[in-house]
């Protein structure tokens, strides 16, 4: 099918908010600041485990410059967090604390250093209990117990079959069981969360906050601060990253809320590069077994699944995270028979969240090596083995996922060809290795965090009175990814104008009700109710366009600005353009020409309507099964992603060195191709990091030992290889202009890529990420024993 | 605490502050000077978003005392720009994609600014090298390296 031409999508046009981030002009939370700001700070557990006896602020009260100190007694004990069904938080620890972190009070005061002094001035008695730092640890039978209403410290738990997988693994000619340990990790995001509360008086409370999810926020802070939600605005300003642990309200924003209101004065607080590690809510520690079952000519039959997740104190995201680690295997490949039993448990550490790729990645790192050993022991190249095994386009998932569209095969030939993996497989000299991994992600949550039957994205435009350009109001979270921009080309697309004619602003909870930048979804979603928009506001024009000049709406368009006429009748607006340049006596850049501009159709709409605003909407339809859980992992479309991963194994110091990548997304439609290049390589610099050196450690009293970016360790321009970026374009019948999702699924195939690659210039699996030196070292030496080593 | 005054020269102009012996150059820019484009990312120069340049030498601004610059010249990301027409390095970035969420661009631009002051063309590994001190989350680099190799050329071309 030849491809839709377009005007403004499908190009590299330079973001929207380009030059103001070039310049640093562009305004992050902390680079605000309001007349008579008082500075807040907060108060956290120094022990991981114990119960509060007493907490006496009245020193800290007392001390000069402190305007405000607040604790569980000042702002209640209403519970909070992620999924209504979770919700096992309270701002402040009032009875117990759950790990080193944990937050106990705030303060404001007049600068940073009176807060920080009277935070040390705030005596807290705890009575110390014992802790539980690992999975294995918080199932004993004994374990000490973090959450009463939680017994077992089980935050959550999955139990779930499709197909019947005893009776197909009897079938199988082949089954394998394969483990994999990943380590919890950090979002690394280069912007520590900041925000700036006001609150005027007349009950209207404003937070200026780095986040994702500027409604969920709305929401939190409507519900904890008991103002009503249309007196809560948030704005969310430039923000430098988020990943995922930025998709949640924060303690952080609602103590700067709290201090506002009791104080009065904007409040201003800022998380150190610590507390950042100590929010945490990023990803999980997962431990996976699977075994999975072939047919010796490589059909797969049945996978059967166990899944710990090591959660930390609170559920945060949680309960999503454990039901993804397994509906995320029910694609790309033909699965008929999956079972899945997940547990997620509390341990006395910074609860784990949402991060790229959500609970999904460890468990495609798992899989994606398993088929590689099968493929190995059926003597199958691991490319094929995919190949024959992958889903087409309208193929449904054992767990009732639709793949509306999927270029996985086309994604699979092309990192084929890219990397050359007929003259490499199985050909390069000792150390070196090349390996293959495959996935694919939601485009967007099917279903709202709470239970609501809410559009998950609405906007509005406005025209600009004097005509010519468009603002576009909207709730989209732009984190960095894009979203500004993105909008702005399908606006410009829909209504037929240049992108430089239109204006965004976003992250406003006045503006419109957009879910956020989680899931991957802004683009189908986000990008739908924009297109709606946009379409009202053409539609508007157009008709007082027709019933001025008497033709019909149905032979007007507008194109690059300009409105097109079809049929043989020509529009007679020479009066109307002399009206305007008299509007205009004195101005250059006049419309010209033999058109009627969109500048004196917009113009001749407000004056016969008055302000020329349309709004739009998406809400996806109800998709999925019926089955517990079949929410998650819903979505109106998934992308889909192959990659082949090159690497080098010093044999003395276990480096491994990554030499070359080569990555296909089918992003459907590429809005915009410089953009989507720029989600995959990031991507990827994620899962490099993540495969070979991330990891937040703890010492046995759970205290954080990795609290900076250089112990934590972030991949550096000098461990990234270029990456050849093959962007895949199939049409997506559910996303707007066949667009969907390229921000999280990209990530998917890079660790296994990796993994399978060391394997091939090694001949030793390793299934503990991440691969440190020493680990490779001490796999290999085991190997050798074994005598396995290539 | 006594404070300090110190002249020194910030984006080509003369300035007189009166600074804390211990207050480090990102809190002066940033606090006193609102010149916020210079971002605090971790205060202890692991991630090199507060970078700016000192005498021409790129230097984290979180690890350097305000009082270290008396007598001395500091870049920012405000002062790269010629009125209105932009450094070649902030039109390459803008144009190759380089910038995603923004908040390392600064630091990254002085960083890429330095060197190629130093090394009109740089190697790739001379350019990845000298941005190595710069983290950045969201790009995997490739478009930022990309970005300094076309700048280098345009400055080629230019001079």
């Amino acid at each position: 099918m030849p491809k839709k031409q377009f005007d403004v999508l499908n190009t590299r046009a330079p973001r929207v908010d380009a030059a103001i981030k070039a310049t640093g002009k562009a305004q992050y939370a902390d680079d605000l600041n309001r007349s008579g700001q008082l500075y807040g700070a907060i108060l956290q557990s120094p022990v991981a485990h114990a119960l509060i006896k007493n907490i006496d602020t009245s020193r800290a009260e007392r001390l000069p410059g402190v305007k405000a100190v607040i604790t569980a007694k000042d702002v209640g004990l209403t519970k909070y967090g992620v999924s209504p069904a979770r919700y096992d938080e309270t701002l402040f620890a009032h009875d117990k604390v759950r790990y080193i972190g944990d937050e106990i009070a705030a303060v404001a005061a007049v600068d940073l250093d009176t807060a920080q002094a009277a935070l040390d001035l705030i005596k807290v008695e705890y009575e110390e209990l014992p802790i539980v730092l690992t999975a294995d640890e918080a199932l004993a039978e004994d374990a000490p117990q973090l959450h009463d209403d939680y017994p077992g410290n089980i935050s959550a738990e999955v139990h779930q079959e499709f197909g019947d997988t005893a009776a197909a693994f009897k079938e199988c000619d082949f089954i394998h069981t394969h483990k994999l340990v990943n380590k919890r990790q950090d979002g690394g995001f280069i912007e520590p969360h900041a925000c700036i509360a006001e609150y005027d008086h007349a009950n209207r409370l404003t937070l200026h906050t780095s986040t994702q999810v500027s409604h969920y926020v709305q929401r939190t802070v409507a519900m904890m601060t008991g103002i009503p939600i249309g007196r809560v605005r948030i704005v969310r300003p430039c923000v430098g990253g988020g990943f995922g642990p930025k998709c949640e309200a924060t303690p952080l924003e609602l103590s700067a809320c709290f201090l506002a209101i009791k104080t009065g004065c904007p409040v201003k607080i800022v998380y150190s590069r610590e507390q950042v590690f100590l929010h945490s809510r990023a990803r999980h520690q997962f431990y996976h077994e699977m075994t999975t079952g072939f047919k010796k000519d490589g059909t797969i039959m049945a996978l059967a699944h166990k899944c710990t997740l090591d959660g930390g104190a609170y559920s945060s995201f949680g309960i999503a995270t454990v039901y993804y680690a397994g509906s995320l295997l029910g694609a790309p490949y033909r699965l008929p028979n999956m079972k899945y039993d997940g547990i997620r448990v509390y341990t006395n550490k910074p609860a784990c969240g949402a991060q790229r790729g959500h609970g999904g990645v460890a468990a495609r790192a798992c899989f994606e090596q398993q088929l590689d050993i099968i493929a190995e022991e059926l003597k199958i190249d691991p490319i094929e083995l995919r190949n024959m095994n992958m889903m087409e386009t309208g193929d449904t998932t054992c767990n009732a996922l639709n793949m509306s569209s999927l270029g996985m095969k086309e994604s699979l030939e092309a990192v084929k060809k890219g990397s050359n993996w007929k003259k490499k497989k199985g050909k390069l000299p000792a150390g070196k290795g090349i390996g293959a991994a495959c996935g694919f992600f939601v485009s967007g949550a099917g279903y709202p965090i709470y239970r609501s039957d809410t559009f998950h994205s609405t906007a509005e435009i406005k025209v600009a009175e004097d005509g010519g350009t468009i603002i576009l109001r909207s709730g989209i979270a732009e984190i960095g990814q894009g979203a500004n921009t993105m909008v702005a080309m399908i606006a410009a697309e829909a209504l037929g104008i240049p992108l430089a004619d239109v204006r965004v602003d976003s992250g406003d909870t006045d503006y419109s009700v957009d879910l956020g930048a989680y899931s991957s979804r802004q683009t189908l979603m986000s990008g739908h109710a924009t297109k709606d928009a946009a379409e009202n506001i053409k539609a508007q024009i157009l008709a007082v366009v027709a019933d001025k000049f008497g033709m019909e709406v149905k032979n007007l368009d507008i194109k690059k600005g300009f409105i097109k006429v079809k049929g043989r009748k020509k529009l007679d607006f020479a009066k109307f353009r002399e009206y305007y340049h008299k509007e205009h006596r004195g101005w250059s850049g006049m419309p010209e020409g033999d058109e009627l501009s969109f500048t004196e159709a917009a113009r001749l709409a407000f004056l016969e309507k008055g302000t020329i605003v349309g709004t739009g909407k998406y809400k996806p339809p109800i998709l999925g099964g019926k089955f517990k859980g079949a929410a998650v992992g819903t979505s109106p479309a998934y992308g889909g992603s192959a990659q082949v991963v090159e690497v080098t194994v010093d044999r003395e110091t276990g480096k491994i060195t990554v030499d070359a990548m080569t990555d296909a997304h089918d992003c459907g439609l590429a809005i915009n191709k410089t953009m989507v290049e720029g989600q995959m390589q990031g991507s990827l610099s994620m899962g490099l990091g993540e495969a070979l050196f991330e990891e937040v450690k703890f010492d046995e009293k759970g205290k954080l030992l990795t609290s900076s970016i250089g112990e934590y360790r972030l991949a550096t321009a000098l461990d990234m290889p270029n990456i050849d970026t093959i962007v895949i374009e199939s049409n997506e019948p559910n996303g707007p202009f066949g667009a969907k999702e390229v921000g999280e699924g990209a990530i998917m195939p890079t660790i296994p890529a990796i993994l399978n690659a060391v394997y091939d210039a090694t001949g030793v699996r390793i299934t503990e990420l991440p691969l440190t030196p020493e680990r490779v070292l001490l796999a290999l030496k085991k190997g050798a024993e074994a005598g396995k080593t290539a | 605490m006594k404070k300090c005054h110190i002249t020194f020269q910030l984006n080509g102009i003369t300035r007189e502050v009166l600074v804390e012996p211990n207050q480090t150059l990102l809190q002066m820019l940033r606090e006193d000077l609102s010149l916020t484009g210079t971002k605090y990312g971790c205060g202890e120069g692991d991630c090199g978003a507060c970078t700016v340049l000192l005498d021409d030498e790129p230097v984290n601004s979180c690890l350097i005392l305000a009082a270290q610059a008396d007598g001395h010249r500091v870049t920012t990301i405000e002062g790269l720009a010629d009125g209105d027409k932009l450094h070649p390095l902030q039109t390459s970035f803008i144009e190759n994609g380089a910038i995603q969420c923004g908040f390392c661009t600064p630091g990254m631009i002085l960083s890429a600014k330095a060197l190629l002051d130093e090394q009109p063309e740089p190697s790739e590994l001379d350019i990845r090298t000298a941005i190595s001190g710069n983290l950045c989350r969201c790009t995997g680099y490739q478009k930022i390296v990309e970005s300094i190799k076309a700048a280098a050329n345009n400055c080629q071309g230019e001079s």
